[in-house]
């Protein structure tokens, strides 16, 4: 009994000291400059006209936002938390959102931050100027006023009540500008200076080579950032980026690399790389061009989703390229994403894949295009593009459909989509930051200027309304499910792909930061801290 | 002489207005839209009045004519304008790259004529031996190399082989620091490359060499030299080398012409914030401006290069007059 008892004891102090270990080896530890690649360029500094990541990794450090994801918790795609306010409540009717704002904030530069600042920040994104660029100015179409009853109050009133509107502010493009910069300097000047209340202030850019930041003292974080800084390495190859981070010339990579790329790092350095997976608010479509014939006839786009093996597709691909899970229209975790059962229902996504090809073959004979051929128009970018279109062309030939994959340049691809829309069957990206599902759906809509499949349909413009306007979530998600059958299943005018897949291996001395499911989000790199 | 080298110059006005009106035309023959692949290209929602907008700021509403009017003016007056992608200055966007792609250029090509002269050199005189062979195989790896793959190769290499050593791999630094603020560094960056891309030019520039030499060997004063029972070394080095360099120094000058903006792969490998690159994304973003005023510069550096060699033939044959 008394050796029970001694060895319980040893057991639970052992178990205690282990547990106090751990928590203090995960205790944040300050000091040292956190090396990464970037692998695109930065276009312009300012994040109200830009929507890459090119753009967001090296810059986003230096700004605040108004809300923003938990840094604690960016997998969830409903956890919002204040950055540079201290609270924010919607009225009852949703239609008016106040946010308190911080009074400890400061710019680099010294000036204090007020509501002003916010106000002037939100007036270039929702009314920009003529001849100002604002590209996520449509984000924010609900917005009726913004004011500031005081110093540091900004209320937000809406013409109507919308679900988008707080994932919206949360978008880290938003980065909050000093209403003094905006006044003196005017609205361009943010395109090449930096002035932000973010964890980080800006030391040096060279073009085409890299971007630095210092910590900021200032900070309204307490004791955050960790880093004494950092340095956003440009390099576009993805070779580099992979043999930077083997040979610590880097220690991460945000947006993420290719499964070959993770086991090569781990097959390399073992348990000096730590690897974060999760899925990715990206997919690729397969867009048919309703204008060209026979794809103005739905039976035709209907078999050519009948044919895609999704389930089957899944666990093949995902070992070779950045796609994984199939999914609806709605980002997979959220809540108005369908479940396994419901997303079964839609053609397509049936898991007969036997009873799917032979009811497109039928589909195809009855339209009388049993020797259907065509050209899949593809972005010349092998990751997942030229993959996926290697993919879908052997899905498609065991219906007997033969295609040809023209895979040319993004300037080309954007310019056939875009403009000329001179394709057949185009491969389409959706890529979003937040995930926003109203608003990432409205890709779907005839209407939409990113939706190039040239087609009208009224009843999804009216689902995409009700749910825009309605404050309840079962409603919403009753609607997704009509407007999600109607354009992969009952129209098909969209073709559905899989759900890109996020793989994120990095040294293992790099703490702090979690995946999220956008490589756009938790970039502002305040948490982070190397344990080294 | 000076006249010769002031025609040329003057020359140059008409080859670069001719270079000037070819890449004006050919970029808006390109399919792609600035505004639409950085707004649009992204799969965002973007409407026509942000592209309009874009497109305004950028002048690219303006007509041709005027858009070729503002380039040339620019040209004239050496003022570039500014990148349509970043928004910031030509000649920054090109300065801050000239730099690197102008040292890899000066070692390539040292690491180049250091190898070449004398294997060039030693396998002419020693035609049909074994050092004969084996030099020929060099050269001839050399050319079959892509320089690219090489690099790949020696990146690989030294990741593995440190690691095997010393227990962490090692990696060349991936960005640039000049020469002046810090050597080693500098040096630990720019002498792959600069080797990758010098084994290629070296192996060009051996066969030249010892095909102009053989043929020089083989001249009656060559032979009559021999007669008069010169030294071997004084026939070499002072009779038929100088001969033999004419094709060897227009060679040099083209390739080392070339590094300049045309190592777009060896600046990728090697993660090189160098000309190159600038030049392909350039093209690939539709960025007329610097497009326009990197194929300036290209066609300025050849003709230059063109002219100095023209005057280094005169310096090394003196039969060669220029009037």
């Amino acid at each position: 009994m008394k050796l029970k008892t001694l060895n319980l004891l040893v057991g639970t102090t052992a178990a205690l000291l282990l547990a106090a270990n751990v928590a203090a080896a995960e205790t944040p530890k300050r000091g040292g400059i956190l090396n990464f690649v970037v692998g695109s360029k930065i276009p312009s500094m300012d994040g109200h006209m830009e929507g890459t990541f090119g753009m967001i990794h090296p810059i986003r450090p230096f700004y605040s936002t108004l809300i923003r994801v938990n840094p604690a918790n960016p997998s969830s795609t409903t956890d919002f938390v204040c950055d540079v306010c201290s609270s924010f409540s919607s009225s009852d009717d949703g239609k008016t959102h106040t946010f308190a704002i911080r009074k400890d904030i400061k710019f680099h530069d010294g000036t204090p931050l007020t509501a002003a600042d916010v106000k002037a920040t939100y007036d270039k994104l929702v009314f920009p100027p003529k001849g100002i660029l604002s590209l996520r100015k449509k984000f924010f179409n609900m917005v009726d006023t913004i004011t500031t009853p005081d110093n540091y109050t900004l209320v937000m009133k809406l013409k109507y009540p919308s679900p988008t509107f707080i994932p919206s502010v949360a978008m880290p493009f938003n980065f909050i500008y000093s209403k003094k910069d905006l006044d003196t300097h005017g609205y361009k000047w943010h395109q090449k200076n930096v002035n932000g209340t973010g964890a980080f202030s800006f030391v040096e850019y060279q073009p085409g080579s890299h971007v630095t930041g210092k910590r900021f003292d200032g900070y309204h974080h307490e004791g955050k950032p960790y880093l004494d800084g950092y340095k956003a390495i440009s390099a576009p190859k993805m070779a580099v980026r992979l043999q930077a981070i083997r040979g610590d010339r880097a220690a991460i990579e945000f947006r993420g690399f290719p499964p070959k790329a993770r086991d090569d790092l781990v097959k390399a350095l073992g348990d000096k790389i730590t690897v974060q997976e999760g899925d990715w608010n990206c997919s690729l479509l397969v867009t048919p061009n309703h204008k060209a014939k026979p794809f103005d006839d739905k039976r035709v786009r209907r078999a050519l989703t009948l044919a895609v093996d999704r389930w089957g597709g899944s666990k093949a691909l995902s070992k070779i390229a950045i796609v994984k899970t199939p999914g609806g229209v709605v980002f997979p975790s959220h809540p108005l994403a369908a479940t396994k059962d419901e997303l079964s229902k839609i053609p397509g996504f049936w898991t007969d894949i036997k009873k799917s090809r032979a009811e497109a073959k039928r589909l195809l004979a009855e339209a009388g295009q049993s020797n259907l051929t065509f050209t899949l128009l593809n972005r010349a970018v092998d990751q997942p593009y030229r993959i996926l279109g290697v993919w879908l062309i052997d899905q498609w030939r065991q219906i007997g459909v033969k295609v040809t994959q023209n895979a040319v340049p993004t300037g080309p691809w954007v310019d056939s989509l875009r403009k000329k829309k001179d394709y057949q069957v185009a491969i389409d990206a959706n890529c979003q930051s937040i995930v926003n599902p109203i608003v990432d759906v409205s890709k779907f809509l005839g209407s939409a200027s990113n939706n190039y499949a040239q087609y009208t349909d009224e009843p999804m413009e009216k689902m995409h309304a009700a749910m825009s306007r309605s404050g309840d979530q079962a409603e919403q998600r009753k609607i997704m499910r009509q407007f999600e059958q109607r354009v992969y299943g009952d129209e098909a005018h969209i073709i559905p792909t899989l759900w890109w897949y996020k793989i994120n291996p990095h040294r293992s001395y790099v703490k702090g930061w979690k995946i999220a499911p956008s490589h756009y989000l938790n970039q502002h790199l305040d948490q982070v801290w190397l344990d080294k | 002489m000076y006249k010769y080298a002031v025609k040329r110059i003057l020359l140059m006005i008409p080859t670069l207005i001719g270079a000037g009106i070819l890449v004006f035309m050919l970029m808006r023959m390109i399919p792609g839209d600035i505004c639409e692949i950085r707004l649009g290209g992204t799969g965002l929602m973007v409407d026509k009045e942000q592209i309009d907008i874009c497109r305004e700021n950028l002048g690219l509403n303006d007509s041709l004519a005027k858009q070729f009017l503002d380039f040339a003016v620019g040209i004239a007056t050496l003022n570039f304008g500014d990148s349509m992608w970043t928004g910031r200055p030509v000649t920054e966007e090109i300065s801050v790259r000239f730099q690197l792609t102008l040292q890899i250029a000066i070692m390539a090509t040292l690491t180049a004529v250091i190898i070449a002269l004398p294997f060039g050199v030693i396998s002419a005189i020693k035609q049909n031996t074994w050092v004969d062979y084996c030099i020929r195989l060099f050269s001839i790896a050399g050319i079959a190399t892509p320089s690219f793959w090489l690099g790949i190769m020696i990146i690989l290499g030294l990741l593995i082989v440190s690691q095997q050593l010393f227990g962490e791999p090692w990696m060349m630094p991936i960005q640039f620091v000049p020469i002046w603020e810090d050597p080693l560094a500098n040096l630990s960056q720019t002498i792959w490359p600069a080797v990758a891309v010098g084994y290629r030019y070296a192996a060009v520039v051996v066969r030249m060499t010892r095909s102009a030499m053989l043929e020089v060997l083989r001249e009656d004063y060559v032979r009559t030299a021999r007669a008069k029972g010169l030294f071997e070394k004084i026939i070499v080095n002072q009779h038929a080398l100088k001969n033999a360099l004419l094709p060897v120094v227009t060679l040099v000058g083209i390739e080392f012409a070339f590094l300049i903006g045309g190592l777009v792969v060896t600046e990728q490998v090697f993660n090189l914030n160098g000309l190159g690159k600038l030049f392909v994304d350039a093209v690939l973003d539709h960025d007329f401006t610097l497009t326009q005023s990197l194929v300036m510069m290209v066609v300025t550096v050849f003709v230059v290069v063109n002219l100095l060699v023209d005057l280094i033939y005169a310096w090394i044959d003196p039969r060669i007059h220029y009037t």
